[in-house]
């Protein structure tokens, strides 16, 4: 076993940042806006390392898909333990398109390149909310997959995942190489220190390109409009259990 | 330093110190023998470098999420925040400076400008206990100590297990620190001190401090010299704990000495060298403290600004009311031009340039920043007949602002002594003063 951790990081809008869409609708505000990595791509990036200085694995290298920006992601994935990264250039007017089905072919071709034991990826990325690229990295790998894991432990060759579910906790083991994918609860991750923030200066991230990788970036799907969400309407009260029953019917919902 | 000896080699030894200062003065670098790093470019006060960024981002980050939480509440409790300073210590905030063998962060001057304005504007205690540690605790040892004393007194204080403090103000002298009525005297293979240190920072918490004493009172402020003292120690004890106004969560009280017996080792730096120590570590602190009270001043914004949003009067939320915009143009002013400064002043001490002038620029117009906007934040639907321009913050907030509900009283409280502690804003126009005039000097 390479005792190699692949871990994918995303870029994006800052969860605190009130989402603005663009006055032609054809996506949201994102120039000048404050970016940060994916909450879930944190929690992922924690897990590897954890792993790391437990020693059950030698290695983390962590990847992040998109132009030059990206590379303050990977940074602050090595700040906090990761070995080094790759970036993976995509252009501004690609990257737009740029979807769980590419980023998992990329995922799944550095995966292969890296001799990866396992693959850990944050469950969903905060703007597309797709919750598809570990699954479908998994699916081209043609590896066992954990997903929405709030605890991972590793033994031997196979892996022990508590995953969460609507029922509640489900918990699976799965042979290596496997993907995981972290849900919230898989651990808190740490603030870089800063002495780490210093030696992150020193570590290397290599540049790729996708088409190295023998990946196409044309996507199959197009966004068509983008629109914010409906204003919140005011409710509105009733006295009695037989209004409640006639307002509903009026809505016609019953 | 020039010895007075009778001979020619003192005629040239007082004119070398007379160049280096005029050439000091000027702005220059001292002595043709230092080799110095090249001064970072002054873009730099345009756009931090990646390092810094990310490292302000960290603290950014930590004192969103675990100091504004608390921030009330260790202020209403007077609680130390033990906890919190370890988990600065582990992410290497409490040793910015220290070279990473001895186990601290390793970075500049700047990065512990911009460190400090972030947790400041969580916790404004907070702040200070990390600045009182870096800056006054272990800077003078950083720059005075020998490698021995370096090891025992530094490299413990630079996990937040351990903090330490400095004393150097008496209950008859602060801003007068030449005057130091605190004794020290040898006594075999000891020292023996005796006095009382008023309004010591940390003093209820530290485990070391850096004291202050006369060893030759008819040398004057030349007779002053720095000790190394640990806490607690036999002859050591502490005055009560200080009720004050802000900065509630760390504790400020007297330190006496009363036959305090310390071995010959703990001398910091050459006898006699106590005045120049505390007036070189007090350049340094000036642009921790100014960086505390732009981190408070930061968060007096904050809550105007957010506030200005939300709060509505006669039918719009009140940021549209030209006086209300002014006030919040009037903060952000104040706040960006001392931030400048504060950088300026810290990209100077890192390039080892002089730098006195321009940390005392930083730490009055930080200070007076810091007061004027938490001012402004209260208040309000007299904005109309509030012509009276002044301390204008607390007056955007109206009656809210003065509650203990909405964090803008307490940075009021805070702000207030950012003025006075590490030299008061006095102080600071005479050390501004005294740079200007030398430099006009015909």
């Amino acid at each position: 076993m390479s005792g190699r951790v692949l871990v994918g990081v995303k870029r994006v809008i800052d969860y605190a940042v009130k989402i603005r869409v663009k006055p032609d609708h054809s996506g949201v505000v994102t120039e000048g806006v404050k970016h940060s990595m994916n909450p879930f791509c944190e929690i992922a990036v924690e897990e590897a390392v954890k792993m790391k200085e437990k020693k059950l694995i030698k290695e983390v290298v962590v990847v992040s898909c998109g132009p030059q920006q990206v590379q303050e992601t990977i940074r602050t994935a090595l700040a906090m333990g990761a070995d080094r990264g790759i970036h993976v250039e995509v252009l501004a007017k690609d990257y737009e398109s740029l979807g769980p089905l590419q980023v998992s072919k990329i995922m799944a071709a550095l995966a292969k390149k890296e001799e990866a034991q396992l693959v850990i990826l944050g469950k969903q990325a905060i703007d597309g909310d797709c919750n598809q690229t570990g699954q479908m990295t998994a699916a081209l790998l043609d590896w066992s997959q954990g997903t929405f894991a709030s605890e991972v432990t590793l033994e031997g060759g196979q892996v022990k995942v508590v995953r969460e579910i609507d029922g509640g906790l489900e918990t699976i083991k799965i042979n290596t190489p496997a993907v995981i994918t972290a849900d919230l609860r898989l651990n808190t991750p740490r603030y870089a220190t800063l002495p780490n923030i210093m030696k992150a200066k020193k570590k290397k991230i290599a540049n790729v390109k996708p088409v190295d990788l023998g990946v196409e970036l044309t996507s199959k799907l197009e966004v068509l409009r983008v629109d914010e969400p409906p204003q919140r309407q005011a409710g509105v009260k009733v006295e009695t259990v037989d209004d409640l029953v006639g307002k509903l019917k009026e809505a016609g919902r019953i | 330093m020039a010895v007075k000896q009778d001979h020619g080699g003192s005629a040239r030894i007082h004119e070398n110190l007379r160049d280096e200062k005029t050439q000091e003065l000027r702005g220059r670098s001292v002595t043709l023998g230092l080799c110095l790093r090249g001064c970072r470019p002054l873009s730099q006060l345009a756009e931090l470098p990646e390092m810094h960024q990310m490292m302000r981002q960290t603290c950014r980050d930590y004192a969103t999420k675990e100091l504004a939480p608390i921030a009330a509440m260790l202020d209403k409790n007077h609680t130390y925040p033990t906890k919190q300073v370890q988990e600065l210590g582990a992410m290497g905030v409490m040793a910015i400076e220290v070279p990473e063998e001895l186990g601290g962060a390793g970075m500049d001057y700047l990065a512990y400008s911009l460190a400090m304005e972030e947790i400041s504007r969580g916790c404004a205690s907070t702040g200070v206990v990390v600045s009182v540690n870096n800056s006054l605790y272990i800077g003078p040892i950083l720059k005075f100590g020998n490698e021995e004393q370096k090891k025992q007194w530094i490299t413990p204080f630079t996990t937040g297990e351990k903090v330490g403090c400095f004393a150097l103000s008496e209950p008859g002298n602060g801003s007068d620190a030449g005057a130091a009525s605190t004794l020290a005297h040898q006594d075999g293979d000891e020292w023996v001190l005796n006095g009382t240190k008023a309004w010591i920072t940390n003093s209820w918490d530290a485990s070391a401090t850096v004291v202050f004493a006369t060893t030759d009172k008819s040398l004057k402020h030349k007779g002053i010299s720095a000790f190394l003292v640990p806490m607690p120690h036999p002859g050591l004890s502490l005055g009560k704990k200080e009720d004050k106004l802000g900065i509630r969560a760390s504790s400020t009280g007297n330190i006496i000495l009363d036959d305090c017996r310390i071995p010959l080792r703990n001398l910091l730096g050459s006898r006699g060298a106590g005045f120049k120590i505390a007036m070189q570590t007090l350049d340094s602190g000036r642009i921790g403290i100014a960086s505390q009270a732009l981190g408070i001043a930061q968060a007096s914004l904050d809550c105007a600004a957010d506030y200005a949003h939300k709060r509505t009067a006669f039918g719009a939320p009140i940021g549209k009311m030209q006086a209300i915009q002014f006030k919040l143009a009037d903060m952000a002013l104040a706040i960006e031009s001392a931030r400048l400064l504060t950088w300026k002043a810290a990209l100077l001490r890192d390039a080892k340039k002089p730098f006195t002038m321009a940390a005392a620029m930083a730490k009055l117009s930080a200070s007076e920043a810091a007061t004027f906007s938490a001012h402004q934040i209260q208040s309000n639907l007299c904005f109309a007949l509030d012509h009276m321009g002044n301390l204008k913050s607390i007056q955007i907030l109206g009656g809210m602002g003065f509650v203990t509900d909405m964090p803008a009283e307490r940075h009021y409280r805070d702000a207030r002594i950012t003025e006075i502690y590490e030299g008061t804003s006095e102080i600071q126009r005479l050390v501004i003063a005294n740079q200007i005039l030398k430099e006009y000097q015909p």
